[in-house]
């Protein structure tokens, strides 16, 4: 039987100081010791001691872990909790004992694995979205009814159809930076990638985005599924090594994540280590490119009062918190109120919330609770999977408050300034 | 555990509030000091006094070990389990129940955790000023098990001076009340203070009353550095001398500095022998005027570069050097060992001192940080449990540094507790008498010795009948053979 190893570097780090408790939302729904950060690596050493064996129990809290990370950024002693969570499920994964694998797997490979299956599994549900649900809606069974509810609206068309291949700004390119178009991203919020591209033309980039790219891998990785997520790598790593880029930029917490620990995964690839290191050192969210390069101010006002929400990729794995508010706060005009718990996990913890609904529901109603509570009309945050998780949350509770990517937010406003400016013309 | 047993916990507290699993006992079988771990029979969890007074009843009549839990972050093991023994999880005990704003004071249950008490409090203005490390998960009834104390001792005392009343069920199953809210209270023994510390062996707390003071309106944060460990500890005693008690007076060694700047890289000089936090609060006027004073001792005492907070947010940053040092050493090595030897404060440097001379000696890393104001420090041993030969050293070098602390008329022990972990050196802190009072106190309260048994000290069987002879039979009676 196939098996790994976990270090017991990593593990023995853990000085089960009990700092992880009080921000784990697992722990924080059971106020239970074995649904806490300490507890699973607790466990996880045991199963490595061979003191306990893979039990359905253990399977169960591993997967009851959101990976949200919450517990690395408050570790006093840097465990890196979400590297033990992610090789104990590919350890699960190996071992036959997740009751899951199979079709998990399964879709891995035939949703995911290209990007035209995707987006021919996106066209169905948006012919059935546009079609079939009023006809179909009701009469589906209950749990199927709730995740079909869950998922936004197909957009009309993907933006990696509309791009071309390399998009060249109005005046002198600064920066080379490639972009991944993503899976979600790409078929759910196609606009937010068009706002990307926009504002990165806006600030003097010039775009590269390879065709052959495909889903960075990281859903894959996190389910225990890391042959799947080594060959999406792969192709991506070959794919963006064909330029010469300043910057790879991800708008998606998720894949940016993911992409940063490529270097990692391929360290013991002689052919590929160092194209690979090279794509993780490119790698950078959009909110960190553009607070890094300098970005340019909008001369528009917009009134808003806004919120932002922390995707736990971004503010956990990447450390990236302070540069979104930056540029949200640089708006003229925008009223910014702190969200409490802004860095919880929404509970759409990658697929989680279409594998373990009804857990998610409950990390989703806090956080809606606390959103409401800021009285703002609109939530920013920079990650689809919570993008798509709180709009569902919101309409669920009947308030009318839109969820936007930080991006858009600054490309209509830099919109309006062109407009303000045109219109100055026209009057002069 | 008899199946009979577990099954008439289970007409207690109800079937789903015993866990068994192999699973769950193994996430309750340590607690944050290192290396102690051993797995209980099973975890119960109560729901109401009358439960927590069964389930102790049932203990008598069956002979088991219960232990109370909170959220378990002790660092003197003090709730690892034993064997034949059932931990009493007491985390869901959550309500904050009154806030009397006349009178000060809050009535809590014991799983309140004391970051949620400090928030709730100070939304009225009020203050809780113990402020354990672990703050935003410890329970209050496990501050007030282990009397623990914080950064604010030195103005603000410890969790002791904030006790005012408990309601507690005793090993044998009875539910008492000491304490309460008047500022007088004369009737009887001080039996309030004999339960505070007794670190879960004499008493189940399930209420607790606390006094809470108004909130001080300013403060003011200081930073300073000094060449050598003896210059701040001269600083401290001239602080003190001069009828000023900051709210905080921490120290970092040379060791900590230089952790915390590889770290946080705050821009320390990593050459500093050391450094002070210094915090005043108080009426603005007050604060004002004892920065000032501060200032002009720390340069005297030849200070060499000094630190005001203009703003909130400058004060954080200064803050971030001592808050950060734990985390810094924790880091450098897998296995953190955190002691609390504590002397009496005009000793700081003293002490300060021979931990590095010890640490040389034996060939270790010991970062030493504290609070040099009320003169409890944190020697903190970076080791790695799998060293055998390392760790050895590592017991030898705490041995000679908790001599040293007794020598100078210190204690083992400021603000963690004995439980297991400091139990050998119990004996050379006080004399048999001492012990054997403390040993008495048990004797009569838990003549069975049902409640977490074997901490503090060993407790001596009565034995009826023949003598045990099998280990298994010993143990039954006195616990963990530590």
């Amino acid at each position: 039987m196939l098996d790994i190893k976990i270090p017991s570097e990593l593990i023995i780090q853990c000085m089960h100081c009990g700092m992880c408790l009080p921000v784990c939302p697992t722990y924080n729904l059971t106020l239970n010791e074995k649904s806490s950060p300490r507890g699973r690596i607790r466990l996880v050493k045991e199963i490595e001691d061979g003191n306990l064996p893979i039990t359905d129990d253990f399977v169960e809290e591993m997967y009851f872990c959101l990976d949200c990370q919450a517990c690395q950024t408050i570790c006093p002693a840097g465990v890196k909790y979400g590297k033990i969570v992610e090789s104990t499920r590919i350890k699960i994964f190996l071992s036959g004992k997740d009751k899951q694998a199979l079709w998990k797997k399964l879709a891995f490979k035939f949703i995911f694995a290209s990007n035209s299956t995707f987006k021919f599994f996106a066209r169905v549900l948006k012919l059935y979205q546009k079609k079939f649900k009023p006809l179909l809606h009701n009469l589906l069974p209950e749990r199927l009814r709730q995740i079909e509810e869950l998922a936004p609206k197909i957009s009309d068309e993907f933006s990696d159809e509309i791009l071309p291949e390399v998009i060249t700004p109005k005046g002198k390119a600064k920066y080379k930076v490639g972009f991944l178009t993503g899976c979600f991203m790409n078929v759910m919020y196609s606009i937010v990638n068009i706002d990307t591209i926009e504002v990165l033309l806006e600030n003097d980039c010039e775009v590269y985005i390879p065709k052959g790219q495909v889903c960075c891998g990281s859903i894959m990785a996190h389910y225990g599924d890391i042959e799947t997520a080594k060959k999406l790598a792969r192709r991506n790593i070959i794919e963006f090594s064909k330029y010469e880029l300043d910057a790879i930029v991800i708008n998606s917490a998720g894949c940016g994540a993911f992409m940063k620990e490529y270097g990692e995964i391929f360290s013991d690839d002689k052919i590929l280590k160092e194209k690979a290191e090279n794509i993780s050192r490119l790698t950078k969210d959009i909110n960190e490119f553009l607070y890094e390069i300098g970005f340019k101010k909008p001369n528009a006002e917009l009134n808003f009062k806004v919120t932002y929400h922390d995707a736990c990729h971004l503010a956990h794995s990447q450390k990236i918190t302070l540069q979104p508010r930056e540029i949200i706060k640089s708006i003229d005009g925008i009223n910014f109120v702190e969200l409490n718990e802004s860095n919880w996990c929404c509970g759409s913890a990658g697929i989680y919330n279409i594998l373990r609904f009804d857990d998610s529901m409950k990390f989703l109603d806090r956080k809606i609770e606390n959103i409401l509570k800021t009285g703002a009309e609109i939530v920013l945050t920079a990650n689809p999977g919570c993008h798509a998780q709180i709009e569902y949350g919101l309409k669920k509770s009947g308030k009318n408050i839109k969820v936007m990517h930080p991006i858009s937010l600054i490309n209509l406003a830099y919109k309006m300034s062109k407009k303000l400016k045109e219109a100055e013309v026209d009057s002069a | 555990m008899d199946t009979k047993v577990i099954h008439r916990l289970e007409e207690i507290v109800g079937k789903e509030r015993v866990l068994t699993s192999i699973e769950n006992r193994i996430a309750y079988s340590y607690d944050a000091t290192p290396t102690f771990s051993s797995l209980p029979d099973a975890i119960v969890i109560p729901e109401s006094v009358e439960q927590v007074s069964e389930i102790l009843k049932l203990a008598n009549e069956e002979n088991f070990v219960v232990i109370p839990r909170g959220s378990g972050t002790g660092l003197s093991g003090g709730v690892i389990p034993l064997p034949n023994s059932v931990i009493l999880l007491m985390n869901r005990w959550r309500k904050i129940m009154e806030i009397d704003t006349e009178n000060l004071t809050a009535l809590v249950e014991p799983g309140v955790i004391t970051a949620q008490l400090h928030q709730e409090v100070e939304k009225l203005g009020l203050f809780y000023p113990p402020d354990p490390g672990s703050m935003t998960i410890s329970t209050i009834g496990g501050n007030v098990a282990e009397n623990a104390g914080g950064l604010r001792g030195l103005k603000y005392g410890v969790t002791k001076n904030y006790v005012l009343g408990i309601e507690a069920v005793l090993p044998t199953g009875e539910i008492i009340n000491v304490g309460g809210k008047n500022v007088k209270d004369v009737a009887g023994y001080n039996l309030r203070d004999v339960l505070i510390g007794s670190e879960g062996t004499l008493a189940v707390f399930t209420k607790i009353l606390l006094k809470l003071i108004p909130k001080p309106q300013a403060s003011k944060t200081m930073l300073a550095f000094f060449n050598s460990i003896k210059d701040a500890g001269k600083t401290v005693s001239s602080i003190i001398a001069n009828h000023i008690t900051p709210a905080t007076l921490e120290f970092l060694d040379n060791t900590t500095i230089k952790c915390v700047e590889d770290y946080a890289h705050l821009g320390l000089p990593t050459e500093a022998g050391a450094l002070l936090l210094i915090e005043v609060d108080g009426h603005p006027a007050q604060v004002e005027d004892e920065a000032e004073k501060i200032e002009k001792i720390c340069k005297e005492n030849g200070s060499t570069d000094f630190k005001v907070a203009k703003t909130e947010s400058d004060a954080l940053k200064l803050k971030t050097a001592r808050r950060s040092a734990f985390a810094a050493l924790a880091r450098v090595k897998p296995t953190t060992i955190l002691e609390d030897a504590t002397v009496p404060r005009s000793c700081v440097h003293l002490m300060v001192e021979k931990v590095q001379e010890i640490a040389k000696k034996y060939d270790i890393i010991i970062g030493n940080f504290g609070h040099a104001g009320d003169g409890n420090l944190h020697p903190t041993a970076l080791t790695d449990e799998r060293d055998h030969d390392e760790m050895k050293r590592v017991e030898m070098a705490f041995d000679e540094i908790f001599d040293y602390a007794l020598k100078l008329g210190g204690t083992i022990t400021g603000e963690h507790g004995v439980g297991l972990a400091k139990k050998k050196f119990l004996p050379k802190q006080f004399n048999s008498a001492t012990i054997d009072f403390m040993r008495k106190i048990k004797e009569v309260l838990d003549p069975k010795g049902i409640l977490n048994l074997g901490k503090i000290f060993d407790f001596k069987p009565k034995c009826e009948g023949r003598l045990p002879t099998s280990r298994e039979e010993i143990e039954k009676y006195s616990g963990l053979w530590v």
